[in-house]
């Protein structure tokens, strides 16, 4: 029998060193990927909920959380998948939406209200240039380098930016 | 030789609902894949290499949950890549050849607007995982809709020529809807089982989404009530899945057992 020597607070921190591939300034735990660590008897449970769906970085967090548990001498682990959960952007904390936007990322704003999506359709949210401020913006493409970016440009400083899509 | 018909087992009629959803989009997801690096512009080609990896996202997590239904030891790739094509049940509309990017979009709003008022419904399904992972979808396919749409107003009311062009799309798609709201026994007895959807209560929605679209884009809206194609949710389909399958399980096939590494 292996003594499980790490406590769940622990596990917590080694998680948080484990940062998002494609957005290196954040680790999985402020974006809201890793869910739930359990400890049950002796093995320890870990629990991840994809992004986006198609999203080729899974994957590779995947491997990365096992492979930072390995580092840190953790005996016995599972990293699972988990759908039952839906990820939505309203879980990023707001520090990590900081980081987002010091990073040169628009970070995402809360989610729409159920019901108004149809109403929605027709107009575009204005989202703040994270350079300037500025409202002055459009948008280029409601998508763009990563499945959970899409591509605006400010008028006013003349940038090109991401915005982190709200989900 | 007993002439009444095998009944069909829940187990079944749910393995074949779920396939039903994921042949559409992996189809789907193959056919705006071709426009990977030949896009009109930058920011196109990044969308549509988007929406197909959002459909194939999908169509993989159903799959896998088919797979689970299922029950024989296969997993996604099996369904993907060793299945022929009479045994595919996507819809017509899907398979369809690209065409040029108007005709892409259009489809893609077609599909999209449907899928949004499919999944609305589909959400609220008595099964755990599969409505998780509904809800899941249907905040893409928001993504899809939204993008389809903005692109079928700017090429309905834009030149002559974009015009023109997204109208022949529109009148030559037109004819793969009627499918969209097909309903058979798989149907009702997934609707017994708290899972299915009765099409015909999100019908008049769809039609609506799409026919104040296409008017707002200064385009005809075909007659809903025309000539309409059918039987795809029966394996029956236009000749282009074979060519499309052809060259999509291909390699698998060739390689059947080779893994990456």
């Amino acid at each position: 029998m292996i003594l499980q020597t790490h406590t769940e607070e622990q596990i917590w921190d080694y998680l948080k060193e484990v940062t998002d591939p494609e957005i290196p300034v954040l680790n999985i735990v402020e974006m809201g990927i890793a869910r739930k660590v359990e400890i049950d008897s002796d093995q320890v449970l870990v629990k991840i909920t994809p992004t986006y769906s198609g999203c080729p970085a899974m994957n590779a967090i995947e491997k990365l959380v096992n492979e930072k548990l390995e580092e840190r001498g953790v005996q016995d682990f599972k990293v699972k998948l988990d759908f039952a959960e839906t990820w939505t952007t309203d879980w990023m904390t707001e520090e990590a939406k900081g980081k987002l936007k010091d990073y040169g990322i628009a970070p995402p704003e809360k989610t729409e209200e159920e019901g108004d999506f149809l109403k929605s359709l027709s107009g575009t949210k204005v989202i703040p240039c994270p350079f300037c401020e500025s409202f002055d913006t459009k948008l280029v493409s409601q998508f763009g380098s990563t499945a959970c970016k899409s591509q605006y440009f400010c008028d006013n400083c003349d940038q090109p930016f991401e915005h982190f899509k709200c989900i | 030789m007993s002439t009444a018909t095998k009944e069909l087992t829940t187990k079944e009629a749910f393995l074949k609902y779920i396939l039903r959803l994921a042949d559409d989009r992996l189809i789907l997801g193959q056919r705006n894949a071709e426009w990977c690096g030949h896009g009109p512009q930058l920011e196109e080609d990044l969308a549509l290499a988007n929406i197909s990896l959002d459909l194939i996202g999908h169509a993989t997590a159903l799959y896998e949950y088919a797979a689970e239904i299922e029950d024989e030891g296969h997993d996604e790739d099996y369904f993907a890549y060793f299945r022929d094509d009479r045994d595919f049940t996507n819809l017509q509309l899907c398979e369809l050849p690209k065409g040029d990017f108007g005709f892409t979009i259009a489809r893609q709003f077609l599909f999209s607007a449907f899928s949004y008022f499919q999944y609305e419904k589909l959400k609220e399904a008595d099964d755990e995982q599969f409505s998780g992972m509904i809800n899941k979808h249907l905040k893409e396919i928001k993504y899809h809709l939204r993008h389809s749409r903005e692109w079928v107003l700017r090429l309905g009311d834009g030149t002559e020529e974009s015009h023109e062009r997204i109208q022949e799309s529109f009148d030559e798609l037109w004819m793969y809807l009627g499918e969209l709201f097909y309903m058979d026994e798989v149907d009702e007895l997934m609707i017994k089982e708290g899972i299915g959807i009765d099409s015909s209560t999100f019908k008049d929605d769809v039609k609506k989404l799409i026919d104040d679209t296409l008017i707002e884009a200064t385009l005809n809206v075909p007659d809903w009530d025309q000539f309409m194609m059918s039987g795809s949710r029966k394996g029956i389909h236009t000749e282009h899945l074979g060519h499309l399958l052809a060259q999509m399980q291909f390699l698998r096939r060739s390689h059947p057992k080779a893994e990456w590494k």
